[in-house]
């Protein structure tokens, strides 16, 4: 799936972007795109994210670097003749036009005739379960209705990559993962290229091959949805995506990968060291609440355990949320499965905790 | 269905409807005792003075009142009878009345609207006559010849009712001739019909520069960032703030035969000194006055239009393959139309209605409309003033109708 | 409240009518100058005389707001100031009160009143306050010495006196001016402009400097388009250019040929609510004294015979008035009194036939 430099579909190469000449907004970017690839870029505001997706539709220029899209360098190539469809969060459906005018728009401009821009505009619609409303103006439809529509003209004139601006930012929790799934299903029957933008990490994981963890005008890490959950590479990403409880420490043994912490009150635990080099680094060691395991049995034999105390049992219906303090810190979160044979937790209780040393990770110290 | 909800009651067995008007009745009538103070002072300070002035443009009894007996004497003769000796008693009787009354003048020239040069019949007529004797017709021919032309006389049938569309007939440049038929007035005495329609050709020209200024102005405004745009704004909104007469003045400064922008053209050497161009006195001057002073009338109303037009529809545009031009034709475009039409309107209206201006630097040809109205003001000619005034509103009126049936006025956008 | 703020309030508040105290009258007027000329030669003694004080009201011409009183019922004004031509035609429509000549006071010689005013110059309703005349006007500095423009037809010679040309815009004065360039004179005016001809020969005549004139409307833009070097030569009012040339020193001469003088003086509208007060007034500023008095301060010619000998120099200075008014009789040698008679029967059609001729081009 990882394109090489040479085949990328679109590459991102030195990109440096800066609005004002005094701060980058996007810090040395490089990025590549295999074909048919679905790519998230995902980051809080401010992280250059969508900097880097106007760059590529061509509202913004970058102060450095390249940009190539299908192998030719696209930097001075104007927006109408890219040939890539976006989807914008608002919709930006044209107001004066119906939903069939606005869809035939993108193919009056490439001069389509009549016939063949009807058929196009009717599969597109169909394609978006949108058949009937080609005669309704945007003011008349709902946020879903408006995004499919939006979804079916970026799409209409067989774009080879479609750019989308957090295209389901507007909608409701349901409607949002509904269109998700669309989406991801338009995405794999048509074969296009999409680059998606959104600051929902749940719909980044949902939907994409890959996803660009984007800060700071960097891009932290760039990886499968499930790499980047189990295996965060820093600890910005770590915080980032999904839940995390985080163990300040010191190594105490460093041995290839496996690494042992001290804890602050002095404890042991297992670890697997990611971002630590020396023996005596500061280290934050992040686990996730599904992975701390608390009954013995579970534990890999010769791991260390520590001591815990349950504060707080939160019934959740399919899973049971634990807090607890362990090693001075009350925020420690362990999620267990609500099943019929699971050890019953009460507050006050006092139990010991492990996990498997490759679910903890030591990180850097941010 | 709607049986069922009249037959809705409330807790104590009232009538629901009826709860509901009475429970409204308060709030409504408080609402319509705070509009009540606006509702007054438009109805005193806006309708009834057109209605006054719609009024006055029909009616006129400055003759009619002074007449009793030759009205009768037209009552009983039909429209075309020669005037016999009967009439012209009629009308010594009432040129006696008018020397008591000393409304001689005032008949007259109500009469000399119509017929050129007959104010001074009546004033002198009057003058004797007390001392006229029978037979009429022949001691008031003595007087002066003209009193059996028809021109005056049917002038005078006219005029006997107050009720009349004389001034109409002048405002269109037309006028009787002896047999009572609508003609056109001589070529070098046409001039109100003919000024009508330059007013609002040059009001369009006026609207045109104006929108074709302010549209990269008002979008310039509308993506700069808002400290920005409120100091352009200041700038926009500075003919506001300054007095008619004083911008008039500075463009006189400017734009004269000795003025600025001839001596800086003269210094570069692109025209000769005898070759000064002639911007002010003249329709050039009126225009580019009144394009200054009327800029700001549509730069308003379409940046606040721009303003919300959100930036992704341009880009949407461009990003689905249209060059920028065809992005501003299909897409930008329309979307300001509601803010077009605002500024179109208002900037032509306020044109038509402009007197002040081209008063001051229109010189001969530069005269608006207004100007004539204007100028029966100054004359005491309230009726013609009024008559010209309502063409004037009739006009407006109409291309207000025409926006609303090509554009719609639902889709006005001011502000 | 003493009489100056009254009076500099009710100028500040220019044609709004204030209520006028008991015993106050209300005097309509030009303001400007003229008003100020008043204030000092009339208004100002009078009240000091008389005990009667002076509300001072400004309008562009006060015949137009007095009209709209008479005609409402609603009369502030007690005396003002009226051109002739305006005093005859609302005399005639009875909205002005008949003023009885034989109570002025007689002339400082002794003279009769009748007999004191110019000739033609009493009217039923009207008694007159000044002359002034309606002239072609010129900077003396544009001109070689010797070559100054010197007579009425050079106004209308643009090949011998090439430039702009200031124009009254008004058919009064220009028609008759277009006709004594055109050579007829003075007394043959109104005959040959009473026919059909006559008109087109004045229009013809006009003609000749349609693309060379500016116009002008206000009596202070003659001056200013002289000063700017916007026109060669301008018709003007002669006080106004007297005005430049005194007071600010401006080398603008007045070409004393073929001018048109009119005067205007003091009315009682129907109805003025102090009307005895205001023939007080009247009787006091047309007296010879006052009026000679007013024609120092400002150079419209009194219309007094006996007046003409007491004028002296032009106020606060050592130039003597009299040259520069135009009753001075070396002024009068081709000189056209206005017709009041002519203008309110054929304004109408004239006024229209000029408009259309400036609106064509």
């Amino acid at each position: 799936m990882v394109a090489s430099r040479d085949d990328a579909f679109v590459s991102f190469e030195h990109v440096q972007k800066s609005y004002d000449g005094e701060t980058l907004v996007v810090k040395d970017l490089n990025l590549q795109l295999a074909k048919g690839e679905f790519l998230t870029m995902l980051g809080p505001s401010g992280s250059g994210k969508t900097t880097c997706l106007m760059m590529l539709a061509g509202f913004e220029t970058a102060t450095h670097g390249e940009i190539r899209l299908d192998g030719k360098p696209i930097n001075q190539v104007p927006p109408h003749k890219r040939g890539i469809g976006m989807v914008f969060q608002n919709y930006a459906l044209f107001p004066h036009m119906t939903v069939g005018e606005n869809l035939s728009f993108p193919l009056e401009v490439r001069g389509m005739g009549k016939s063949e821009r009807e058929e196009k505009i009717k599969r597109a619609l169909d394609m978006v379960q949108m058949g009937a409303f080609a005669n309704r103006r945007p003011a008349q439809m709902s946020g879903g209705q408006q995004q499919r529509i939006a979804l079916a003209r970026a799409l209409v004139f067989d774009p080879k990559l479609v750019l989308m601006d957090e295209p389901l930012g507007a909608l409701d929790k349901q409607l949002r993962e509904h269109m998700q799934f669309e989406i991801k299903h338009l995405h794999e029957s048509l074969g296009i290229t999409v680059v998606y933008v959104t600051h929902d990490q749940g719909e980044a994981l949902t939907m994409s091959d890959r996803v660009a963890v984007f800060n700071d005008g960097r891009i932290q890490q760039l990886a499968p949805p499930a790499e980047l959950y189990e295996r965060p590479d820093n600890s910005f990403v770590a915080g980032f995506i999904g839940e995390n409880n985080k163990l300040p420490g010191v190594i105490e043994e460093l041995n290839g990968d496996r690494a042992v912490v001290r804890l602050e009150n002095g404890e042991l635990i297992d670890a697997t060291a990611v971002n630590v080099q020396a023996k005596g680094d500061k280290t934050l060691v992040s686990i996730r609440p599904e992975r701390v395991e608390f009954k013995p049995e579970l534990i890999p034999a010769g791991a260390h355990t520590i001591d815990a105390e349950v504060l707080e049992v939160i019934y959740m219906g399919d899973i049971l949320r634990t807090r607890m303090r362990v090693a001075g810190h009350d925020e420690f979160v362990v999620k267990c499965r609500n099943t019929i044979d699971q050890m019953p937790l009460t507050p006050g209780q006092r139990i010991r905790i492990g996990w498997n040393p490759l679910d903890a990770r030591a990180l850097d110290m941010i | 269905m709607s049986d069922v909800a009249s037959q809705l009651t409330t807790a104590d067995g009232r009538p629901l409807k009826a709860a509901l008007a009475s429970a409204q009745a308060r709030a409504k009538r408080r609402a319509f005792f705070l509009v009540l103070p606006l509702l007054l002072f438009i109805l005193i300070s806006f309708a009834v003075p057109i209605g006054q002035m719609l009024q006055r443009s029909v009616y006129n009894d400055q003759f009619s009142k002074s007449v009793p007996a030759l009205s009768q004497w037209f009552a009983e003769n039909p429209k075309g009878t020669a005037p016999d000796e009967a009439a012209f008693a009629a009308l010594a009787s009432d040129l006696v009345l008018m020397k008591e009354t000393r409304a001689a003048g005032d008949a007259g020239t109500r009469i000399n609207y119509v017929v050129s040069g007959t104010r001074s019949m009546f004033t002198k007529a009057a003058r004797g006559a007390d001392k006229l004797e029978p037979p009429f017709m022949e001691a008031m021919l003595e007087l002066d010849e003209d009193w059996d032309n028809p021109l005056v006389w049917n002038a005078m049938r006219s005029a006997a009712s107050p009720w009349t569309f004389d001034f109409y007939t002048i405002a269109f440049d037309l006028e009787r001739d002896a047999d009572g038929k609508l003609t056109k007035v001589d070529e070098t005495q046409r001039i109100y019909f003919r000024l009508f329609i330059k007013t609002f050709l040059i009001a369009g020209v006026i609207t045109a520069i104006c929108l074709v200024l302010a549209f990269p102005i008002a979008h310039l405004l509308a993506t700069l960032p808002m400290a920005k745009a409120n100091l352009l704004m200041i700038l926009v909104l500075l003919p506001f703030w300054t007095s008619l007469l004083v911008r008039t003045t500075s463009w006189i400064v400017l734009l004269q035969g000795q003025g600025v922008v001839n001596d800086i053209l003269v210094a570069l050497g692109i025209i000769g000194d005898d070759g000064r161009l002639q911007m002010i006195y003249n329709q050039t001057g009126t225009i580019i006055a009144m394009v200054h002073i009327l800029l700001p009338f549509m730069v308003l109303p379409l940046y606040s239009v721009m303003r919300v037009i959100p930036v992704s529809y341009t880009r949407a545009a461009r990003s689905l393959g249209a060059t920028s031009w065809t992005t501003f034709r299909r897409i930008y475009l329309p979307q300001t139309i509601p803010g077009i039409g605002a500024g179109v309107l208002l900037v032509f209206i306020l044109a038509v209605g402009y007197y002040i201006t081209p008063a001051l630097v229109g010189g001969a040809d530069g005269q608006l409309f207004s100007n004539m109205v204007q100028f029966h003001m100054t004359k005491a000619n309230w009726s013609m003033a009024a008559a010209l005034a309502t063409m004037l509103l009739v006009g407006v009126l109409v291309l207000y109708w025409l926006y609303d049936r090509l554009i719609g006025i639902d889709k006005l956008k001011l502000g | 409240m003493n009489k100056k703020t009254l009076l500099a309030l009710t100028t500040a508040f220019g044609g709004l009518a204030l209520p006028a105290l008991a015993e106050d009258i209300t005097i309509m007027s030009w303001g400007g100058s003229y008003a100020a000329a008043e204030t000092e030669s009339y208004y100002k003694p009078f009240t000091a005389e008389t005990g009667i004080g002076v509300v001072s009201v400004d309008a562009d011409n006060p015949a137009t707001p007095v009209k709209a009183q008479v005609d409402a019922g609603n009369v502030t004004t007690d005396v003002a100031l009226f051109l002739i031509s305006d005093a005859m035609r609302l005399c005639d429509e009875g909205q002005l009160m008949p003023i009885d000549a034989s109570l002025l006071p007689d002339g400082a010689d002794g003279t009769p009143a009748e007999e004191d005013f110019l000739e033609g110059t009493l009217s039923e309703c009207m008694v007159p306050n000044d002359i002034y005349a309606t002239a072609v006007a010129y900077d003396a500095s544009k001109f070689a010495e010797g070559a100054a423009p010197s007579s009425i037809a050079d106004f209308f010679d643009t090949e011998k006196f090439p430039g702009k040309r200031g124009v009254l815009k008004s058919p009064k004065v220009v028609l008759e001016m277009a006709l004594m360039a055109d050579g007829v004179p003075a007394d043959e005016v109104y005959d040959v402009l009473d026919t059909d001809e006559g008109v087109d020969r004045a229009f013809a005549k006009l003609d000749t400097i349609k693309g060379d004139a500016i116009y002008w409307e206000a009596g202070a833009q003659p001056p200013q388009l002289l000063a700017d070097g916007e026109v060669v030569m301008t018709m003007s009012y002669n006080g106004r250019i007297f005005n430049a040339a005194v007071n600010e020193g401006k080398p603008f001469e007045v070409l004393w040929d073929g001018q048109v003088y009119e005067w205007e003086g003091y009315v009682i509208p129907e109805g003025a609510p102090n009307a005895e007060a205001a023939m007080e007034y009247i009787k006091y500023a047309t007296s010879s004294e006052q009026s000679a008095s007013f024609s120092e301060r400002i150079s419209y010619g009194t219309p007094r015979k006996s007046a003409a000998p007491l004028v002296g120099n032009v106020f606060g200075t050592d130039i003597p008035m009299a040259p520069n008014l135009p009753t001075y009789p070396e002024n009068m040698t081709n000189a056209l009194a206005s017709s009041a008679e002519f203008w309110v029967d054929r304004e109408t059609e004239l006024g229209e036939r000029f408009n259309a001729w400036l609106l064509a081009n």
